[in-house]
């Protein structure tokens, strides 16, 4: 079996977002940018799936700008055995990149899809869901544990009230909680030999799919700044405060 | 338990990709393609690390990489206008520029982000066949039984903070190299091991450093003005502590504004932080910020002991160059382009030790007939000389660079190391600092946030008390326990909340590895050493 694990380059976590002084959209320039977190946790799943002899390769594939060839490798050097990149601006919207993933998985034939639950950057969290939708195929999401059978799997979703099992029938979709498990370090010598597995470079034309985008951005900006809370002394201070100064009664 | 290390060799090692590292790799590359070079970097990424003013001077880009211009380096705003102000509190006395030295005029220099710089020269190297390794900190040396360097270990990855290994415990590596050399930048962890252990320093003036400070501002258009830079002298600080700001407008109106002061300062009571947010609030910089908007915050250490304090740089089987060693040249506040000089020197002398078997050593005599030595030396005096507290050293320091232009026959001396300066408690003046207005001054927690600094929780702490007891026991009653204020980082605090028992917190997460603990600690009780590799500070465009 052929697993797929998408990966997202995204602007690393510990950056603090900035808006460009034109609002057209935040400061990419010079900033540090890593892999999605909940996409390492995807392909750290791919590999003990893989170690525990459920799979015989692991397809890492991105979308975007040239430099995601930097994320792709990030995950190869976690033992991943190759790449595809779809070269395409940065801003390729969910229903997109569910088409474009649908496409390579008419020719890679992978038993198993895993994702991230959703990007740090846009939180969309609509990928897996559309993909699972166009492919027609049964989808796991916020999957913390995942247990593969014969054809069909076990997978517990973190959900608002607690932990749900679902039974799904392979091959399926599964988007990975960050609880799922914890991602391992990518060695020195892995790293190396990440810089000789193939990276395969394709375009959105040549799979014939349309990715000009369908929302258009009117303005970015910061949300505003919280005012500084005051203390009241009682209640009668608060109400003449709700009533009088914030208007809200 | 022993781990089992793999080991991975080459012809060259290098610690830490800074404009030093980099440079050598480069010329080394240049001069011989068949060597296999690799370069640690304990940064997430090349460039997160580095922090500088920075006023460029191009003399050793222009040796290492002639056609810069070309291969559009990072380089771009050239300096225009320069200004001197000399600030009393509420006034400032504008110095005339031809009366400055010539170390301090820059009119052929270029204003730049070093980290960015880094970046660009990383993407040289790596065109070159270099190898870099973002995120991998050299964390110890590997020594033969003759005290020959073989070589570093890589940092050990997931172990927890009681020290026992997680499930993604990867083992550290041995890199194995013909030569190792030590960029790792002011007080790198490994340059001050080897220091000691080769007696590098014997004869030397004791090393000197300051603590540097940089924001980086945008401001509106009418207040910006590319291509200026401006230094300034005095207020806040008092005449017997080293110090001065720098504020450069770059490009994209964008102002990288900086305070550094003199880690020889005695009042334990000093905050070289709050000293730098009070700068800002002076009348002629306020003006230039109110309308602006702060985006970076970082600080780092820097060495500034010159040519009096420079150790030998050779040892067996590896070199210390650039700031680890100490090749800054302090009267120009410039170490960018000496660094990267060294480095093209150390790859000269590592070729022909690799290919002729040449010494190392032969190294210093390289170093010697360069344009570096005759320029820190020229600078030596300059520094010391404010021992003497400002008004007299700015008095020799013309003599000595205006008519002598350095070479008075005598060279002065730096008498006491960084951390033996503090005067006790009892006899020093307590500093009330202004409270912040989140307008111009800052809290030291929503400056951390700018660095974008993080270190996995869960690993044992990388900042190593050699007495745990020491701060609360003697620190904290002889020097108020400094540390809560040479740290830019708030790393260190006094936790009172049980008057008769207070606490030593190391908030080691905080840390941006600019290394002043281990520098200004009094007792020298604080050890920094590598944490998990691609902790700390991840700086955009410093």
């Amino acid at each position: 079996m052929k697993i797929l694990v998408t990966v997202k380059r995204v602007i690393d976590y510990n950056v603090q977002v900035r808006v460009k002084a034109d609002n057209s959209g935040v400061e990419k320039e010079n900033v540090k940018m890593s892999m999605n977190p909940p996409d390492e946790n995807a392909v750290e799943e791919a590999l003990r799936i893989k170690e525990a002899g459920k799979a015989d390769e692991i397809i890492i594939l991105s979308i975007g700008e040239e430099k995601c060839q930097e994320t792709i490798r990030t995950a190869l050097a976690m033992g991943a055995d190759r790449g595809i990149l779809i070269k395409a601006t940065d801003d390729v919207e969910p229903l997109s990149v569910s088409k474009l993933i649908s496409k390579i998985v008419e020719t890679e034939k992978p038993g198993l899809i895993l994702m991230g639950k959703q990007a740090i950057d846009d939180d969309s969290n609509q990928t897996a869901q559309m993909t699972s939708a166009l492919l027609n195929w049964p989808q796991a999401t916020f999957a913390s544990k995942i247990d593969i059978e014969e054809n069909t799997a076990i997978v517990t979703r973190e959900i608002d009230e607690g932990l749900e099992r679902v039974k799904v029938k392979m091959p399926f979709i599964a988007s990975c909680d960050l609880r799922l498990n914890e991602p391992r370090y990518a060695s020195l010598p892995n790293i190396m030999k990440a810089k000789k597995k193939p990276i395969d470079i394709k375009s959105a034309e040549e799979l014939g799919v349309d990715i000009k985008p369908r929302i258009e951005n009117i303005k970015i900006s910061e949300p505003p700044t919280r005012q500084k809370g005051v203390m009241v002394a009682d209640v009668a201070e608060l109400v003449q405060k709700l009533k009088y100064e914030a208007k809200v009664i | 338990m022993e781990i089992q290390r793999e080991s991975m060799e080459y012809d060259v090692v290098i610690v830490g990709a800074g404009p030093a590292g980099l440079s050598t790799s480069i010329k080394l590359k240049q001069i011989n393609p068949k060597l296999n070079i690799c370069i640690l970097e304990k940064g997430s990424e090349v460039g997160a690390h580095i922090l500088s003013g920075n006023v460029f001077e191009t003399r050793a880009l222009d040796e290492l990489i002639p056609d810069w211009r070309e291969k559009n380096a990072p380089v771009k705003t050239k300096v225009k206008k320069e200004k001197f102000l000399f600030l009393g509190k509420n006034k400032s006395l504008s110095w005339p520029t031809w009366l400055l030295p010539s170390v301090q005029k820059n009119h052929k220099n270029y204003i730049i982000s070093l980290a960015n710089l880094c970046r660009w020269l990383a993407t040289q190297a790596e065109n070159l066949g270099v190898e870099i390794f973002p995120g991998f900190a050299a964390s110890k040396i590997i020594y033969d039984d003759e005290n020959n360097i073989l070589g570093v270990q890589t940092g050990d990855m997931g172990i927890n903070q009681n020290g026992d290994n997680k499930e993604s415990f990867e083992p550290g590596l041995n890199i194995l190299a013909k030569v190792s050399v030590f960029s790792e930048g002011c007080r790198g962890h490994l340059g001050k091991e080897v220091i000691r252990k080769y007696k590098l320093d014997a004869d030397k003036s004791p090393q000197q450093y300051g603590i540097g400070f940089k924001e980086i501002w945008e401001i509106p258009e009418k207040e910006h003005d590319e291509g200026l830079v401006m230094h300034t002298a005095g207020w806040p600080l008092d005449n017997s502590t080293y110090g001065g700001s720098f504020c450069y407008h770059a490009e994209k109106n964008q102002v990288f504004i900086g305070y550094v002061i003199g880690l020889d300062y005695q009042n334990p009571y000093l905050s070289p932080y709050d000293e730098f947010q009070r700068f800002k609030t002076h009348p002629a910089i306020a003006k230039i910020l109110k309308d602006g908007q702060r985006i970076s915050y970082g600080a780092r250490a820097l060495i500034e002991g010159g040519y009096q304090s420079l150790p030998t740089m050779h040892m067996p089987g590896a070199l210390i160059i650039g700031c680890d060693a100490g090749t800054l040249n302090m009267p120009k506040i410039k170490g960018s382009h000496t660094a990267m000089k060294s480095g093209m020197i150390a790859a000269e002398t590592i070729n022909e030790h690799i290919t002729e078997n040449k010494p190392l050593s032969e190294y210093e005599d390289k170093f010697k007939k360069s344009w570096i030595h005759k320029e820190l030396y020229q600078a030596r005096n300059v520094k010391p000389s404010f021992q003497w507290s400002l008004i007299p050293a700015i008095i020799f320091t013309g003599i000595d660079q205006i008519i002598f232009r350095g070479y008075l026959p005598f060279t002065l001396k730096h008498f006491h190391a960084d951390h033996e300066s503090l005067i006790p408690v009892h006899k020093a003046k307590k500093i009330d600092y202004p409270k912040y207005d989140g307008k111009l001054t800052f809290d030291k927690t929503s400056s951390v946030y700018l660095t974008g600094t993080n270190h996995e929780a869960d690993q044992p702490i990388h900042l190593k008390l050699k007495d745990p007891d020491l701060p609360i026991k003697y620190t904290l009653s002889e020097f108020d326990e400094p540390a809560q204020r040479y740290c830019p980082a708030g790393v260190y605090e006094i936790d009172r909340s049980n008057q008769n028992d207070p606490k030593f917190i190391i908030n080691a997460q905080n840390c941006i590895h600019c290394k002043t603990c281990d520098i200004k600690e009094p007792s020298q009780n604080i050890t920094w050493v590598t944490p998990e590799g691609a902790g700390g500070p991840n700086y955009a465009n410093m």
